[in-house]
């Protein structure tokens, strides 16, 4: 199965969002490329034994963050965005500066010392 | 067209020990309703009048468009019932029942109960005595699934099943979610399988219907958070369901959860240290100690 996903039940996240999630890599690492037919929603449901609702709701949530369209009646297609994957990893990226800065809150750096460690970082890595 | 699979309505029914009062639950075509509930809350009564098999002494029964118990005999042809205490004959084979089924119900798929056989593994020469209980029950549901019926009513499919029998259940339970003209109502105390497959959960205690609800927003609407009591800590709190408290820390549910709870919580001075999903499990059963 090429368009298989890898869903667990003891993974800590909800299914809907390991759907999302692995559907989005699959788009920007470029394994499923723009105007692809996704699977129907009863089909993916079925081939991942997972609820036909959940499947909906990862769906509503990857066309809302532009990963992919529904055209009524024809079914759901990779978005044809020209710079979608660059999009994607700026998305990612945002992210994961926005857990940075709660890490640094729950650390009680200052803004300060946050951006020296950056910086150092930055640095080390030239 | 009839958009439901089925329909009960104001349905109360009383034995000695147990009453059911105007029970209402019907589950859309195409989607499949979960019924979680303890030993003894009414999961196989409801799934009885249901099928006809019990008469409720009030309310209205409406299944794939036919009036029960009057029209049972119309829409026994699409509806497709096992339970786990299900009888077959013993010094038949699965072959006689096959053949059996298929002289009632003409639309039994032998190719279908052939592919059944093989990733059930079942025998088709072997006599029923001689089977375990898993192999009983695949053999029920082979029997059951092979007519696809448009509307399965499955008590307890997966009780008793060893953990790679069950797999194969539910891979078969999911292939029908390909099809949007089949409906599927699954009782069970194993939360998980039903958390995996179903739309619709409804949670069932001493008769009467807790929740009905979509799983997404189920699961989406409960939360647990673990807690730090800041001095003005409040007594209660608006929206939680329980709140257990030990020592300097506490533990809040609720059936409420927004962004916006975190808010509610910080003012009546709980500091939130971590918010959990629940799993369906954990849900139910707050619902019915809450109810209780």
């Amino acid at each position: 199965m090429s368009d298989g996903l890898f869903l667990s039940a003891t993974d800590k996240k909800p299914m809907y969002e390991q759907i999302v999630e692995q559907i989005t890599s699959k788009v920007s690492l470029g394994n499923w490329p723009a105007n692809m037919p996704l699977p129907s929603i009863r089909e993916l449901a079925a081939q991942t034994q997972v609820s036909v609702i959940t499947v909906k709701r990862a769906y509503a949530e990857l066309e809302l963050s532009g990963v992919i369209v529904t055209q009524p009646g024809r079914g759901s297609f990779v978005s044809a965005q020209p710079d979608l994957q660059q999009q994607l990893k700026q998305q990612q990226l945002t992210q994961q500066l926005q857990q940075l800065v709660e890490l640094a809150r729950q650390l009680q750096l200052t803004d300060q010392q946050l951006l020296a460690q950056l910086q150092q970082k930055l640095e080390s890595q030239r | 067209m009839q958009q439901y699979a089925f329909d009960m309505r104001n349905i109360s029914i009383r034995y000695p020990h147990f009453a059911m009062e105007n029970l209402n639950l019907s589950l859309a075509k195409g989607q499949v309703l979960g019924l979680v509930g303890v030993n003894g809350a009414g999961k196989s009564t409801t799934i009885r009048i249901l099928m006809g098999l019990v008469k409720a002494d009030a309310g209205q029964v409406d299944v794939l468009g036919y009036q029960l118990p009057a029209q049972q005999v119309q829409a026994k042809y699409d509806i497709g019932f096992a339970s786990d205490d299900m009888r077959l004959y013993k010094n038949q084979t699965l072959q006689w029942h096959m053949d059996f089924i298929h002289s009632i119900f003409p639309n039994f798929d032998h190719g279908y109960a052939k592919d059944l056989l093989q990733r059930f593994e079942l025998i088709a020469d072997q006599k029923m005595k001689g089977l375990s209980h898993g192999q009983r029950v695949k053999a029920c549901l082979l029997l059951v699934l092979a007519r696809r019926p448009k509307l399965l009513v499955l008590d307890e499919p997966t009780t008793g099943l060893d953990p790679v029998a069950r797999d194969e259940v539910i891979t078969e339970l999911a292939d029908i979610l390909r099809d949007d003209e089949r409906s599927v109502l699954f009782s069970s105390h194993n939360t998980h399988d039903i958390e995996k497959l179903s739309d619709q959960i409804a949670f069932l205690d001493r008769g009467k219907l807790l929740a009905l609800q979509d799983k997404e927003s189920f699961v989406q609407s409960w939360a647990r958070f673990r807690c730090q009591l800041l001095p003005q800590a409040q007594e209660s709190v608006l929206g939680a369901v329980s709140i257990r408290r030990s020592g300097q820390l506490a533990e809040v549910i609720t059936d409420q959860c927004s962004s916006d709870f975190a808010v509610v919580l910080h003012q009546a001075g709980f500091k939130v240290i971590e918010q959990h999903r629940m799993s369906l499990e954990e849900i139910f059963v707050a619902n019915v100690k809450r109810n209780r």
